[in-house]
C-alpha cells in the first residue's frame, strides 16, 4: 500500500539466510518458525495487555447496568479475576482453539464470528489479487517492452496515481460516479456477483500499481543482461526470448511482492468493506473497535498477523526454490 | 513484438568500430610544460551538487517539489485568507456549494445538484470558494487548516521515526556483536506485526487526538528507519575509508559524525519521503474509520470521512479534500522516487 513498506519487504529476501543450501534448508525453516511462534505469542501478548488498558468497558450502556448486574456480568466473562490469571486462561484456550465469547452479541463465539465473516472479505481480496496481478502484468510488461514510448509514459502515470490516492478515497470516487451517478453497478451491500464488482477494483488498484511498477524495472533490468543478447544470437524469434527467457526471469522477483501486498490488501479491506457494506471481516473488525468488543477485537488481530506471518514465510520460501542464483551465503550481515 | 536493442551490447559493432579508429600515428603528445603542474579543469562538484542538479533534470520530481511549495504555502496562509475560522458555524450558510466569482465556468457556480443557484434562492452575498459544510463551517478554511494538521503530523512522525531509526540503526551496526544480535532479533519480531493493527491498539488506548495519532504512528514507523540505517552502516563500516581514519586515532563521535553518518543521508533522506506519504496515509485512515481527529478540528481524513457521508448530495464536500490529499501523496512519491534515483551513488558517473 504505501511505498516505504515495498521498499522495506523487497530487502527481505536477502535477508533469508541458508548457509549451506542444502543441508540447512530445514535448519531455516525451523529457525523461521521459532520466529513465527515467539512473533505471535509476542503480540497475544501485547494486545492482550494492551487492551486492559482500553478506557471503557464492552458491555452496552453501562450506565445503565445496577452495581449488581455489573458484577454478575464481570463473572461470567471472567472479568473478575486478576489480569495475570485472565491472561493465562486465555492462553490455555487459545492453545485449544477457542478464542472466547463475543460481549456484543450473546453466546456467540468469537471463532465462529470470524469464520462467518472470512468468506466475503477472502472472495473480494482474492478477486482483487488476482485482477490487480494480471493487470499489472501486463501493463508493467508493455511499458517495458515499449520503453520510453507514450505507451510506457501512460502505464507508469497509471502506476504513480495508483500507489498514492489512497484506495478509501478511490473507493469512495468509485462509488460516487459509477454507483450514483452513472448507476452502472450497484453502490453497496452484498446481493449477487455484481456487487463485488466495485469493492474488488477498489482493493485492485494498488495491486495494480505494485506491480505494474516491479515488473517494469524487472524487465527493463533483465533485457540488458547478457543472455538476452546471447538468446537473441542464437537466432532465437523475438517472442520466445520475451516470453521464455525475460518475463521468466522477470517474473520470479514479482513473488516478493506478495507479501506488501497482502498487507494492503488486508488493510484496505478495512475501509472498503465500510464504504461498500460488504459483510466482511474488515467491516466486523471497525464495528468492534467502535463498540469495544475486546474478544473479538483480540480474535481478529490474532487472525490478522497469524495471516501476515505465514505469507511473509511462505513468501521467502518459495523465493528461495524458484530462484537458483540465491545462494544465500554470506546474507547474515545484511 | 520488437525491442530496440542497446548500442553497446552488440559486440559485433564494437568490434567493428575498433577497426575504423584512426591510426597511432595520428596520435601527437601534447606539449608538456614542466613549470606548470597539472590541473583539473573542470570545477570539481560535490555529491550533493550532482544530485542536485539530477534532482532538477527529472521533471516529475521539480513538478513535485512545486506543487508541494504551493500546498504547504497554502496549508499555512490558507486559514487566514478569509475571515471565517475553521470552527466558526453559521447555521444560515450551511450546505452551500462552491462559488467563485469569475471562475463558475469550472464549476464553481453555487448551483446544487438539481442546478437552481442556492446563492440566489437564499440570499447569500458572500461566495464560499469551497463551499461549506452542514454546520455552515467555510470549507476552504477547513481543507487548508486540515492540510496544515495532516502535513503537521506526518513530517513530526517522520522526524520521529528518523532520530529513534537513526539512533537504534546506528547504535546497533556500529557496536555490532551481541548487542547487535539482540537488537535485531527485537526488530525482527516487531517487522512480524502487521503496523496498522498496532496503530488501531494504540489509538484505543490514547484518547484520539494529535499527539495520539503521532505515537500510534512513530510506534511501528521508526523499524524501518532503524532497518535502512543499519544496513547502510554495516556496509560502509568495513570499508578503507573508515579503517585509515580509525588508524589516524579518529574517536568513535568522529567516525560517526564524520564519515558514517554523511554516507548514510541519501537513503535516510529517501526513507523519510517514502515515510511522510505513509503518515498522511494512516492519519487519513484512522480518522476515515472514526478514529482519528473529532471534529470541529480539522485534518484531511476527517474533511474526507465527513464529506463522504453526504457525498450523494454535496459531493464538493468529499472532491476537495481528496483532490487535496491525492495531490500531496503523488508529489512525495514522485519527490521520492526522484531523489532515490539522484542519490544513488551507482548513478554517479
Amino acid at each position: 500500500m504505501h511505498p516505504s513498506f515495498c521498499f522495506m519487504v523487497r530487502i527481505s529476501p536477502a535477508t533469508v539466510v541458508f548457509k549451506d543450501r542444502g543441508v540447512n534448508v530445514k535448519g531455516y525453516i525451523f529457525k523461521r518458525v521459532g520466529f513465527m511462534i515467539v512473533t505471535l505469542f509476542v503480540i497475544v501478548t501485547a494486545t492482550f495487555f494492551l487492551m486492559q488498558l482500553i478506557p471503557g468497558t464492552p458491555f452496552t450502556n453501562p450506565e445503565k447496568l445496577t452495581e449488581k448486574q455489573l458484577v454478575i456480568l464481570n463473572a461470567k466473562y471472567g472479568l473478575d479475576q486478576p489480569v495475570a490469571i485472565q491472561y493465562l486462561k486465555y492462553i490455555g484456550n487459545l492453545l485449544q482453539g477457542d478464542l472466547g465469547y463475543s460481549f456484543q452479541y450473546e453466546g456467540r463465539t468469537v471463532f465462529s464470528m470470524i469464520g462467518d465473516r472470512i468468506g466475503p472479505s477472502a472472495f473480494i481480496g482474492l478477486q482483487a489479487l488476482i485482477f490487480g496481478s494480471i493487470i499489472g502484468l501486463l501493463l508493467g510488461i508493455f511499458s517495458a517492452l515499449k520503453h520510453n514510448s507514450v505507451y510506457d509514459y501512460l502505464s507508469v502515470t497509471i502506476a504513480v496515481l495508483g500507489m498514492s490516492i489512497p484506495s478509501f478515497v478511490f473507493a469512495a470516487l468509485l462509488q460516487y460516479y459509477v454507483g450514483v451517478k452513472l448507476e452502472w453497478l450497484p453502490v453497496a451491500l452484498w446481493e449477487g456477483y455484481s456487487s463485488t464488482i466495485l469493492p474488488s477494483f477498489a482493493l485492485s488498484v494498488t495491486v495494480i500499481a505494485t506491480v505494474a511498477r516491479f515488473i517494469r524495472s524487472e524487465m527493463l533490468e533483465v533485457l540488458g543482461q547478457d543472455y538476452v543478447t546471447t538468446a537473441r544470437a542464437k537466432g532465437l524469434s523475438e517472442w520466445t526470448v520475451i516470453v521464455k527467457h525475460v518475463t521468466r526471469n522477470a517474473l520470479i522477483p514479482v513473488v516478493t511482492m506478495l507479501g506488501p501486498l497482502a498487507v494492503s490488501i488486508m488493510t484496505g479491506t478495512l475501509v472498503i468493506e465500510k464504504i461498500f457494506s460488504v459483510p466482511g471481516l474488515g467491516e466486523q473488525f471497525t464495528l468492534s473497535i467502535l463498540v469495544l468488543d475486546y474478544s473479538v477485537i483480540m480474535g481478529i488481530t490474532l487472525f490478522y498477523s497469524g495471516l501476515f506471518i505465514l505469507v511473509v514465510f511462505l513468501v521467502d520460501i518459495l523465493y528461495g526454490l524458484l530462484d537458483p542464483r540465491i545462494d544465500y551465503k554470506g546474507a547474515e550481515q545484511s | 513484438m520488437t525491442v530496440k536493442m542497446k548500442k553497446d551490447v552488440n559486440p559485433i559493432d564494437s568490434r567493428l568500430n575498433h577497426l575504423t579508429e584512426p591510426p597511432d600515428e595520428l596520435f601527437v603528445p601534447a606539449p608538456l610544460d614542466r613549470d606548470v603542474s597539472e590541473e583539473i579543469m573542470t570545477p570539481s562538484i560535490s555529491f550533493w551538487q550532482e544530485a542536485r542538479e539530477r534532482l532538477f533534470k527529472n521533471k516529475g520530481a521539480v513538478f513535485s517539489l512545486i506543487v508541494l511549495a504551493l500546498l504547504t504555502l497554502l496549508a499555512l496562509v490558507g486559514p487566514a485568507i478569509n475571515e471565517h475560522s475553521y470552527r466558526s458555524q453559521n447555521i444560515a450558510h450551511s450546505n452551500l456549494p462552491p462559488k467563485v466569482a469569475g471562475l463558475e465556468w469550472l464549476g464553481f457556480d453555487g448551483k446544487d445538484v438539481k442546478g437552481n443557484d442556492v446563492y440566489a434562492t437564499r440570499n447569500i452575498e458572500e461566495n464560499y470558494w469551497f463551499g461549506t459544510d452542514e454546520f455552515g463551517r467555510d470549507l476552504w478554511t477547513r481543507v487548508w487548516k486540515g492540510t496544515q494538521i495532516s502535513l503537521f503530523i506526518a513530517v513530526v512522525a517522520a522526524a520521529l521515526d528518523l532520530a529513534i531509526g537513526v539512533l537504534y540503526g546506528g547504535i546497533s551496526s556500529f557496536y555490532g556483536g551481541r548487542l547487535d544480535n539482540i537488537m535485531q532479533r527485537i526488530i525482527e519480531v516487531l517487522v512480524g506485526i502487521p503496523n496498522l493493527i498496532v496503530i488501531i491498539l494504540f489509538i484505543l488506548i490514547l484518547e484520539p487526538g494529535i499527539t495520539s495519532i503521532i505515537l500510534a504512528l512513530v510506534v511501528t514507523g521508526w523499524v524501518g528507519m532503524a532497518r535502512v540505517v543499519r544496513g547502510q552502516i554495516l556496509q560502509l563500516k568495513g570499508q578503507e575509508f573508515i579503517l585509515a581514519s580509525r588508524t589516524l586515532g579518529a574517536s568513535n563521535a568522529r567516525l560517526i559524525g564524520k564519515h558514517l553518518l554523511p554516507n548514510v543521508m541519501g537513503p535516510i533522506i529517501v526513507t523519510v519521503m517514502f515515510t511522510i506519504p505513509t503518515a498522511i496515509f494512516f492519519e487519513a485512515f484512522l480518522s476515515f474509520i472514526g478514529l482519528g481527529l473529532q471534529a470541529p478540528l480539522a485534518s484531511l481524513g476527517v474533511l474526507i470521512e465527513d464529506g463522504y457521508k453526504s457525498m450523494r448530495y454535496f459531493s464538493y464536500k468529499l472532491i476537495f479534500p481528496a483532490a487535496v490529499i491525492s495531490l500531496i501523496m503523488i508529489s512525495f512519491n514522485l519527490l521520492a522516487d526522484g531523489l532515490r534515483d539522484a542519490l544513488d551513488p551507482k548513478m554517479r558517473r
